[in-house]
């Protein structure tokens, strides 16, 4: 099945005219009768204990309805099950400032916000942590201890293979340090919840969630309800980016205060909150040491990262994880030891930000890389050409690689950016630099453990002939509706319009994860081809008997339905369903996706695994301003094996927005503190690219057809993403001979290299130690040599 | 909405509420409210106009513009009683009987709305810039805009989209100006 009528034909979104006349309703739009405002009080101190805190004046001010305080939400809650660590509302310790204390809800905002600051707060304050070295090496009361010593959230040791002899074979090894500051997601739309106390004895909540089903589950415990007392509805996102996938405060307090007054409320975030909620990029200081033969084969990598994780648990364990685990979904290493700390800070917690926990090592690797190459005489491109992972084999640690674009991605964009002519033969001030990665199409564990389906939908067809789809998914700007409509149109001979969805609502939709680790394409698109398969089925067999043709001759195009032997004939889409609902009864279908299990033999296995990865290069060209110490992107070209293109107008999107996004990571944002409080919570101050910034982008999709994918679909809204801060870091290289081993490249660090090269020192900025701290006994697992790759195609079709 | 500060220390019943008198998208719009409520509060909460959206309430982000005669503003930073007797015109009142403004057009087709949360601030960005220059260069674009952030898309759809509009009113433009006059 390979001509299309819609898969792969550029066009706009089902979504779109709702975007364009301002009718699409987001969270903070919904306005109820009677509703309520709620606002949060913050803790002022970025580490203290609660000594005393009093409601009273709060509770007697004119329309303030209700008053809640940690004790009203004891129960302790975290997306994972085992980073229980997050309180609504702080008991007895505050972590971080704008960890939140209080909630009150009034007859207006202004009447809340008046009432937080009546209420009487005592906190005696504690030592802080504000760095990774602080936390591991500073003395005093630590915000947490677990297992692993004090103010250490995670710690793990993982070795795939002898490594020690690995290296011992190696003719040449090279050692770097590297740093990557956090950064926050950022999204246009403040986080907005509202809540309702249902007659019947249930509580609704609408919520700006990339996984309204997580927040269902979170709800219940926190609130002690059965899950089917809640119904959660994930409005439309206004941007994501992972910052609204873990279950948050301001939710569980809507709801409470929702239950409490008996009236619909609303909280939503001013701007600054927003950066208090975070979840962003991880701030990680690495170590990469890489062992090399003469001819550039590695023979082993050994890998650490030092994770800045905030004050609470949030992703942490499952991005501490990521800093390890796709290196080797790139490059042939046979190999692997990794080891990751992730430590607790009194600042907002970090979590998942597009491309969670991999961009940081990606930088580092693609960057060692560069002079791991030049020091053994090699091109660098050769000798990433040299090293490339091959398609449908495994890693040494148990990854499953089917499908892989990566070395026609890297041919392409070298070819279209004209890299070899240009690398170290433009003008001083100018330069190029390359870099590649990979991306899971969806983790193929979910965040707890079940044994279900990780995508359901649900069709059914009413008298008019309209599709209804019922899913799970949320969009959240990254096309998830137009990949549901495409898909189930695509089958039915429709058109994506003629598709009404019904999409994450827990009381109406089947299961869908969320909108997280570009998952939604490949799970809930390959669920929607399973249930349209099996609607077109059921009419096809009526329509069969009708037409007097054997099943398998019955088409569906363009809105009819015919014998496919006499395309003329047949009937409209409408007849065909009167028909075979006559036969059959109502017209209904499922469909459900689960990944298959990809686990290795080792505890950790489960994060890193995918059903299919997607593969990109880049090449940025920049010029670099010595004097003025400013790094401007010229172009960007990329290449991305995304599978098969479902829509090339949404890829291309996808794309261009994860390159903005790298380019804004690379030299201008960072999420940074200064005495403990947040230094920039304002969206003029954190600098991200404007219109004024963005260079053009050239890019190149390749389409490998996956073999499980949906119409052979995988990845494209994080991945690209990936590649883009080592070529632009590369690239400043190229231009003005400095080295960067930290991002973002400000102007304050260009001028610093240039000094540092002045004085004859070598023009190097990044880390120059690693923290005192010494992990527990490594797992040693056997890599899975000559394991052969099974593949597990769900659509016969596709 | 979540505002930052507002009313802070002021105790409720001192605001003073006065009478407004609006012109929103073609239609007289009397509205009572506080003085010192902006025009995108009362857009959003009085006359339930919530196409209009809000990024950071400051001023900053390009996500609460709008028009007022024709001009571009931020309606977090504007007092409606500033603006009385002005033309207000907001991301509802862009179509036309049901038919979308080729800007909207464009921004649908061409994929330049993702999550479509800042998109009705550019399009009436958009819509300022093409009135002053039916067709301008991508430079123009990219400085006609820059005062909207955009997280999704890179800009580069949003700039095709506003290409895309500026050629199709052009070509009616013509169309119009070469059809045979008719006699009222």
């Amino acid at each position: 099945m390979t001509d299309f009528s819609v898969i792969g034909k550029p066009r706009g979104r089902v979504d779109g005219p709702a975007k364009v006349t301002g009718q699409a309703q987001f969270a903070d739009d919904l306005h109820l009768p009677g509703m309520l405002f709620a606002k949060l009080l913050r803790s002022p101190v970025p580490h203290g204990r609660i000594k005393a805190l009093d409601t009273s004046r709060a509770e007697a001010l004119s329309g303030v309805v209700a008053v809640l305080t940690g004790k009203d939400l004891p129960e302790k809650y975290g997306i994972l099950p085992v980073s229980q660590d997050e309180e609504a509302l702080c008991t007895e310790k505050v972590r971080y400032v704008g960890d939140p204390i209080a909630a009150v809800a009034a007859v207006d905002e202004d009447t809340a916000e008046r009432a937080t600051e009546l209420i009487a707060l005592e906190l005696e304050e504690l030592p802080s942590y504000m760095t990774i070295e602080e936390a591991l090496e500073k003395e005093g009361e630590p915000i947490e201890t677990l297992r692993f010593g004090p103010n250490v959230h995670k710690a793990v040791s993982l070795e795939f293979g002898d490594v020690e002899s690995a290296f011992a074979k190696a003719d040449h090894t090279r050692e770097d340090l590297f740093f990557y500051e956090g950064s926050t997601h950022l999204p246009m739309e403040q986080h907005a919840a509202v809540a309702r106390w249902e007659p019947e004895g249930k509580v609704t909540l609408w919520s700006s969630t990339q996984t309204p089903h997580y927040v269902h589950r979170a709800l219940a415990k926190v609130l002690g309800l059965p899950m089917n007392r809640i119904r959660v509805i994930a409005t439309p996102v206004g941007g994501g980016f992972g910052g609204k996938s873990d279950p948050f405060n301001h939710e569980i307090v809507v709801a409470k205060l929702a239950i409490v007054t008996g009236k619909p409320v609303k909280l939503t975030l001013t701007r600054e909150e927003v950066f208090y909620a975070h979840r962003g990029r991880h701030p990680t200081l690495m170590w990469v040491k890489t062992g090399v033969r003469k001819d550039g084969a590695i023979t082993a990598m050994h890998f650490r990262s030092f994770l800045d994780g905030g004050a609470y648990g949030s992703y942490g364990v499952v991005s501490t994880y990521y800093t390890g685990a796709l290196q080797t979904t790139t490059y042939k290493i046979p190999a692997y030891k990794f080891e990751g700390t992730r430590v607790y800070t009194n600042k907002p917690p970090c979590g998942p930000k597009r491309g969670h926990g991999t961009p940081q090592p990606r930088f580092a690797i693609e960057v060692h890389f560069e002079h791991l190459a030049r020091e053994l005489g090699m091109d660098p491109i050769d000798f990433r050409l040299k090293n490339l992972v091959e398609p449908f084999t495994y890693t040494a640690n148990w990854l499953r690689i089917t499908s892989c674009g990566l070395r026609e991605c890297v041919e392409k964009v070298l070819e279209a950016s004209g890299f070899r002519d240009k690398r170290g033969k433009l003008p001083e001030g100018r330069g190029v630099g390359f870099g590649l990665s990979a991306y899971m199409s969806g983790a193929s564990l979910p965040v707890y453990w079940n044994d279900m389906p990780h995508s359901e939908v649900q069709l059914k067809v009413d008298r008019s002939g309209t599709v209804a789809l019922f899913s799970g998914a949320i969009d959240i700007g990254q096309g998830s509706d137009q990949v549901l409509a495409a898909t189930t149109a695509e089958v039915l001979g429709l058109e994506p319009e003629d598709i009404h969805l019904i999409t994450a609502d827990t009381d109406l939709t089947p299961i869908d994860l969320g909108s997280y680790s570009s998952r939604v394409t490949f799970m809930a698109g390959n669920a929607a081809i399973q249930a349209a398969e099996r609607l077109r089925d059921q009419i096809a067999e009526a329509m069969a008997a009708k037409l007097d043709v054997p099943t398998d001759r019955v088409a569906f195009r363009n809105g009819r339905v015919m014998d496919a032997q006499r395309p003329e004939g047949g009937v409209s889409w409408e007849e065909a369903c009167a028909v075979a609902e006559a036969a059959q009864g109502n017209l209904m279908s499922r469909g459900a996706y689960k990944p298959p299990e990809l686990s290795g033999p080792y505890k950790g296995s489960g994060v890193g695994p995918s059903p299919a990865y997607s593969y990109s290069a880049c090449v940025a060209e920049v010029t670099a301003d010595p004097e003025s110490g400013v790094v401007e992107v010229d172009k960007v070209w990329i290449a991305h094996d995304v599978g098969r293109s479902l829509n090339p107008t949404l890829v291309h999107g996808q794309v261009e927005g994860s390159v903005y996004m790298g380019l804004g990571e690379v030299l201008l944002e960072e999420q940074v503190f200064r005495h403990g409080l947040h230094k920039i919570p304002s969206m003029l101050e954190y600098k991200s690219p404007t219109t004024k910034d963005m260079p053009p982008i050239e890019t190149i999709l390749v389409e490998t057809v996956d073999p499980e994918g949906p119409f052979g679909a995988k990845e494209c809204g994080q991945g690209p993403l990936l590649p883009v801060i080592p070529a632009v870091a590369n690239a400043v290289e190229d231009a003005i001979g400095a080295r960067f081993h930290e991002i973002p490249i400000t102007p304050e660090k260009v001028l610093s290299a240039m000094d540092k090269a002045a004085r004859g020192e070598e023009p190097l900025i990044g880390p120059t130690s690693l923290p005192d701290y010494h992990l527990g006994e490594v797992l040693r697992v056997d890599p899975p040599d000559g394991k052969k790759v099974e593949l597990f195609p769900m659509h016969e079709e596709t | 909405m979540a505002k930052r500060g507002l009313g802070k220390g002021r105790v409720k019943g001192e605001s003073q509420d006065i009478w407004l008198r609006l012109m929103v998208n073609g239609r007289r719009c009397d509205v009572v409210a506080p003085v010192q409520k902006t025009l995108l509060e009362v857009l959003r909460e009085d006359l339930g106009l919530t196409g209009t959206k809000h990024g950071c309430e400051l001023g900053e982000c390009g996500t609460c513009g709008i028009l007022v005669n024709d001009l571009f503003v931020l309606s977090c930073l504007t007092l409606p009683v500033d603006i009385q007797g002005k033309e207000v015109t907001t991301v509802e009142g862009l179509a036309h009987n049901g038919k979308l403004h080729p800007l909207q057009q464009a921004f649908s087709e061409l994929g330049a709305a993702q999550c479509g949360y800042c998109t009705p601030g550019f399009l009436m960005a958009a819509k300022a810039l093409l009135d002053t220059d039916p067709s301008p260069t991508r430079e123009a674009i990219q400085d006609g805009l820059s005062g909207n952030l955009c997280r999704c898309t890179g800009y580069l759809k949003i700039f095709e989209a506003v290409e895309l509009a500026a050629d199709r009113m052009g070509a009616e433009r013509r169309k119009a100006a070469t059809a045979p006059q008719v006699a009222p």
